[in-house]
């Protein structure tokens, strides 16, 4: 609860927080800026009393707060965690510094397959580590979305969101959608039987009028709420990250408080992001920031992580660390079967871009 | 300033006085104030609105550009226009403006009778009803609003007592509607429409009351003829300080409201923040800060005129 309220506090106070560059004091100092709920309770304070430096631990709950910030020119952070379209984008624009990989003596320890599917994003790898990836599907309670649509409910498709005949029976208990065009478009899209990735005005207009039917049954768009909400009971159906809805499911677990929240990649197929570790141009502490990237490198590390958090580590040696229960999960780690219907996200030009993202204001504000 | 007048070598000082007198000093530090905390920042946005997209470090091209010796302005006006193409904007000021007007009447409503009835409370409790008012702004404002999530929600305290007390079976939903924001506006901004009509009512004249009463007037038509009018300055203060915020009130809708809650801090954070066009949300900034400045010269053109008339009296 207090965690949820700390980092909403921060998706909630953009702009007022942190514009001042921190102090640095004596001793070793590295400001980390990362998704909320990404990261496992010690890791901090492991590599802190390892190391010997004071972290900064902030976080932020959408690609865009993120962005928002690098582009302002001085964020302060000398580590941040982009997805890899977002990424991309910023490349180009120029926000990130090259890394020097002979300073990272724990590269050798990245899967090589997934390394040459991410040139797409950041050719030869060179500004970029990647950190975990996942997928964007459903969340859902079974007892609740039971309750109010019965047992025919189709909750391995994506008509459970974007059918109206469905949606309008869920919206008693509860529906919550990203607040990320980035997210939602592609989906809408996937589920017309459209490229998710297109380049089609005319193809948005068929996604936005999808979502128009559908969006007086939404009950809010944000992208965290809907974690502590799935485990409470307070919703009963998410369009959410892989991991986040899996950390709802284990907080209810721990609060024994009767909900179970259970994650399903539609069969239509889902989204499959990659977020990435990176260190802005203006970054101060650069060999704490080294130190912080070759931690999160050891396969050790990072499997503890992934047992946290619920998302797949791109750590090759890692996966013989991770929990049986996480491997085994495909809602973490995809059947191959589930894997053929995964799309990636493309960079998309500009004005499709603003086309994407008027659509989706439009959706959020019925205007 | 002056302080330090008084400090120097009296010869000196009193040079600089004739020279730069400590009054003007006294005077200018408002205007400083305004000049580096709101004119600085306003200009900046002034210039980002006339500014165009791009993906760089800042995100907006720069207006003067020295090329070749040349030095070229450029100044789109385009993001002006865009607002006036798209009606989503118009609708997103109106619906800003109404929501917040609704607020400060349910405000005024809820709050007259608090202030009257501090003011007219004895002496010795006024300062006690005073912080009792307060006090609840002594925890986070984002901790209340938070606390509302708690109450109001589906799963919250009033649904799960009236589906306790079998008084509905399906809970009644209140969070994520325009309702849970008047409740978050209203509560958030009592105290600020209770003070000044506090500050207003406790300096009136009671025997004016019983002036009024001798004369046959009742209670009510005394309230409507004597203390209503006499309190007119400070319920304008009270409405102005509940209006102005609300209307560009970001955090409210954002944690209460749902999707049909469309105020223009919602739209702003999108143009911002998803689009990354900080061009159109400066544009869309300043015109909202003419729509405010207009109720605000009104106000300030009202006080002075009432300064004015309490002098000829």
């Amino acid at each position: 609860m207090i965690r949820h309220l700390g980092k909403s506090l921060i998706s909630a106070a953009i702009g007022c927080a942190m514009t001042l560059s921190p102090a640095v004091a004596n001793g070793k100092t590295l400001n980390i800026y990362n998704w909320s709920d990404y990261i496992a309770e010690d890791t901090i304070a492991n590599f802190e009393k390892e190391t010997g430096i004071k972290v900064r631990y902030d976080v932020f709950d959408s690609n865009e707060v993120l962005e928002a910030k690098l582009l302002s020119g001085k964020s302060g952070y000398d580590i941040v965690v982009p997805s890899s379209d977002f990424m991309a984008k910023q490349i180009k624009a120029g926000v990130f510094k090259q890394l020097d990989k002979t300073k990272l003596s724990e590269w050798k320890n990245l899967d090589a397959e997934l390394m040459a599917l991410l040139e797409t994003y950041d050719e030869g790898n060179k500004h970029s580590i990647p950190y975990l990836w996942g997928t964007t599907g459903i969340g859902y309670n079974p007892d609740l979305v039971n309750k109010y649509l019965g047992e025919e409910a189709p909750v391995d498709s994506w008509d459970l969101v974007f059918d109206e005949k469905y949606i309008s029976k869920l919206n008693k208990c509860g529906v919550a959608f990203l607040n990320a065009p980035s997210e939602i478009m592609p989906a809408a899209l996937r589920y017309l039987g459209l490229d998710p990735n297109s380049v089609n005005k005319g193809d948005y207009k068929k996604a936005e009028e999808l979502l128009m039917k559908v969006r007086p049954h939404v009950t809010y768009f944000h992208s965290s709420r809907y974690i502590s909400d799935l485990a409470n009971g307070d919703i009963c159906v998410a369009i959410g990250w892989s991991g986040d809805v899996l950390q709802a499911s284990d907080r209810a677990n721990e609060a024994d408080n009767g909900v179970v929240v259970e994650y399903t990649i539609p069969k239509e197929g889902a989204g499959m992001w990659f977020d990435m570790l990176a260190i802005p141009k203006d970054a101060e502490n650069i060999d704490e920031a080294y130190a912080f990237l070759n931690y999160l490198l050891k396969p050790e590390v990072i499997a503890e992580i992934s047992n946290y958090v619920a998302y797949a580590s791109p750590n090759k040696s890692s996966v013989a660390l991770v929990d049986e229960e996480i491997r085994e999960n495909p809602g973490i780690y995809p059947t191959e079967e589930a894997k053929k219907n995964l799309y990636v996200f493309a960079v998309l030009p500009p004005k499709v871009d603003r086309i994407i993202n008027r659509s989706f204001t439009k959706v959020t504000t019925g205007q | 300033m002056e302080v330090l007048n008084t400090q120097q070598g009296s010869s000196f000082s009193e040079g600089l006085k004739r020279l730069l007198p400590g009054r003007k000093f006294l005077i200018a530090t408002p205007y400083l104030w305004l000049l580096l905390f709101f004119l600085v920042p306003f200009a900046i946005v002034l210039k980002i609105s006339f500014s165009e997209m791009i993906m760089a470090i800042p995100p907006y091209s720069s207006l003067v550009e020295l090329v070749d010796e040349t030095l070229s302005i450029s100044i789109n006006l385009g993001n002006y226009l865009f607002l006036a193409e798209d009606d989503m904007y118009i609708k997103a000021y109106f619906s800003s403006i109404q929501i917040a007007f609704n607020a400060t009447l349910l405000c005024l409503l809820l709050g007259y009778p608090m202030a009257y009835a501090m003011a007219r409370a004895p002496q010795h409790m006024q300062t006690t009803l005073l912080l009792l008012i307060l006090l609840p702004s002594w925890t986070s404002f984002l901790i209340r609003i938070y606390a509302w999530m708690g109450i109001l929600k589906n799963n919250g305290l009033i649904n799960n007592l009236l589906m306790a007390l079998g008084i509905i079976d399906d809970p009644i939903i209140m969070m994520n509607t325009n309702f849970a924001v008047y409740v978050g506006i209203v509560y958030a901004y009592l105290p600020f429409m209770v003070l000044p009509l506090y500050a207003n009512l406790v300096k009136h004249d009671h025997s004016l009351l019983e002036a009024s009463a001798d004369l046959g007037a009742r209670p009510w038509k005394t309230f409507l003829s004597v203390t209503l009018p006499l309190s007119k300055s400070g319920v304008i203060a009270g409405s102005m300080l509940v209006f102005i915020p609300a209307v560009g009130e970001f955090v409210i809708p954002e944690l209460l409201g749902g999707p049909d809650t469309l105020m223009i801090g919602k739209v702003l954070w999108q143009e911002f923040f998803n689009n990354r066009d900080w061009p159109v949300a400066s544009a869309l900034a300043m015109v909202m800060l003419l729509l405010l400045i207009i109720p605000m010269a009104l106000f300030h053109h009202y006080q002075s005129k009432e300064l004015e008339s309490s002098h000829d009296h």
